[in-house]
């Protein structure tokens, strides 16, 4: 089975407030707060980490949740996101797109 | 209650400034006849104090920023700054005349992800538009720019000051707005230079004209909710905020001068001298605007409009108490409803005073509203 690797996209802004990451799409101006949970999964959303290695190594760890049950909840979390074009998702690494002012 | 408010009644209670309004220059290439700023630079950060404002902002926790001027792209590094708040970022909104953009311009500002450009224009005559601007040409240009960044697919807003000059043309305004599919927003606000020349305040729209903007159902929506007289206020009136000024928003000149809002000249600190999360944290200027609730203003606690009055506590301060009445937010609820306010019957003024002349006044009207859909929002992840 293909690794899934995701990537935060460039065209959102993001702050933490209070425990809570807010995100805004700056393509269609969705606006989302992320839980504890989907804050952990954006943070390590380097493009370079698979999907089932941040569940098992960042997620299942740190909120003692059965790494099936939270893979499926991440699987959810990223379609939603990716829909939004929040994040990027391939099933290869992806690259760090550099701005260039 | 919105996601958005939710968050920014969150950021109230963490004492978080959620929002900023960041000048970066004063400089300008047009010369509006109702500029109240004063174009030479007196010193204004170079790039590194910016971005070092900027990562402050960041780590204070502020997520809406909206860089403004003067003219932004004055600034030869305004591309450099943008650069930098977006590695940080912030959800960012850019205030421009749009004369300088073209379409590098126009690409590199959608490559970076800002939000939204604003844009004024003041007439969709290119006589009226030049002859406030005093730049020949502008309007065309300003047009041009507009097409290219729609092209890039930015969302584009003009803003619309109106005042005696251009007072015909708003519908003109808006129906270009709308051919070129950019929001619209009217936005009728001259204030004194902050020389303190009042003179720009012949410029100011006649009271008697704002009945006519408040029943215009494109600029207002429901004319019949938007007019409607006022409701007794409640104890969440008596007990809440002027506005987020100070509580969850912020102003910072070109020079590094902190204030409450652009519209509120308290200077509370300057961050060439302070850091930002001091300033914000520990100034008396800034307690002292926290400190004010419904109940604490004087004459408007105890007006019947205390509760739907657009009072702006900046303008307030600058007619001499910022726990006073705002004479032109007076005139705004009295055309609005027909209703005089409580400072009105206590100056025993039949009408407000900038119609009967009685002395010179601001005109500050708040964006009426936005001619497009506020953010879509989804239930927390």
């Amino acid at each position: 089975m293909a690794e899934t690797y995701i990537a935060r996209s460039t065209a959102i802004a993001a702050r933490m407030l209070g425990g809570e990451m807010m995100v805004m799409s700056a393509l269609d101006s969705t606006f989302f707060t992320l839980d504890e949970v989907a804050t952990v999964i954006w943070q390590a959303a380097d493009g370079k980490t698979p999907l089932d290695r941040i569940v098992t190594e960042k997620v299942c760890p740190e909120f003692d949740v059965a790494p099936d049950v939270a893979f499926n909840d991440a699987e959810e979390f990223v379609r939603e996101l990716s829909q939004h074009g929040i994040l990027l998702v391939s099933d290869h690494p992806i690259a760090e797109k550099q701005d260039n002012a | 209650m919105n996601l958005i408010e939710q968050m920014n009644d969150k950021a109230l209670a963490l004492g978080v400034p959620l929002s900023a309004h960041f000048d970066v220059t004063y400089r300008c290439n047009e010369r509006c006849v109702h500029c109240y700023l004063d174009h030479d630079d007196h010193g204004e950060m170079t790039t590194d104090e910016i971005k070092s404002v900027l990562d402050q902002l960041a780590d204070a926790g502020t997520f809406f920023l909206s860089l403004s001027g003067g003219e932004v792209f004055m600034r030869r590094d305004f591309l450099e700054i943008v650069a930098h708040a977006r590695r940080l970022l912030f959800n960012l909104k850019v205030k421009t005349n749009a004369v300088m953009i073209r379409e590098p311009e126009a690409q590199k500002l959608r490559a970076l992800g800002v939000e939204q450009i604003q844009i004024s224009i003041y007439s969709h005559r290119p006589e009226v538009h030049d002859a406030i601007t005093k730049l020949p040409g502008s309007l065309k240009r300003t047009l041009q720019a507009i097409r290219f960044l729609k092209a890039q697919g930015l969302k584009v807003s003009v803003a619309n000051v109106l005042m005696t000059e251009n007072l015909s043309d708003h519908k003109g305004v808006q129906a270009l707005a709308r051919e070129m599919g950019v929001q619209y927003q009217i936005d009728p606000t001259v204030t004194p230079k902050m020389d303190g020349d009042h003179s720009i305040l012949n410029l100011r729209i006649p009271g008697t004209i704002l009945p006519e903007v408040f029943h215009d159902e494109t600029l207002v929506g429901n004319v019949e909710e938007f007019c409607a007289p006022p409701q007794a206020p409640g104890e969440d009136v008596m007990d809440g905020l002027p506005c987020s000024a100070g509580h969850t928003a912020l102003y910072i000149s070109p020079y590094g001068d902190v204030y409450p809002c652009v519209q509120f000249p308290l200077s509370c600190g300057n961050v060439r001298q302070q850091r930002l999360i001091d300033i914000w944290k520990s100034s008396p200027e800034f307690h002292q605007v926290r400190s004010i609730r419904g109940r604490d203003l004087h004459t408007c606690s105890g007006c019947g409009h205390v509760g739907s009055c657009t009072r702006c506590p900046g303008l307030a301060f600058m007619e001499g108490d910022m726990r006073g009445p705002s004479t032109a937010d007076c005139e705004k609820s009295f055309y609005r409803t027909g209703i005089p306010s409580a400072n009105m019957k206590k100056n025993g003024w039949t009408v407000p005073p900038s119609h009967a002349q009685a002395q010179p006044i601001l005109v500050q009207i708040h964006p009426l509203r936005v001619e497009s859909p506020a953010p879509k929002e989804l239930a927390t992840l």
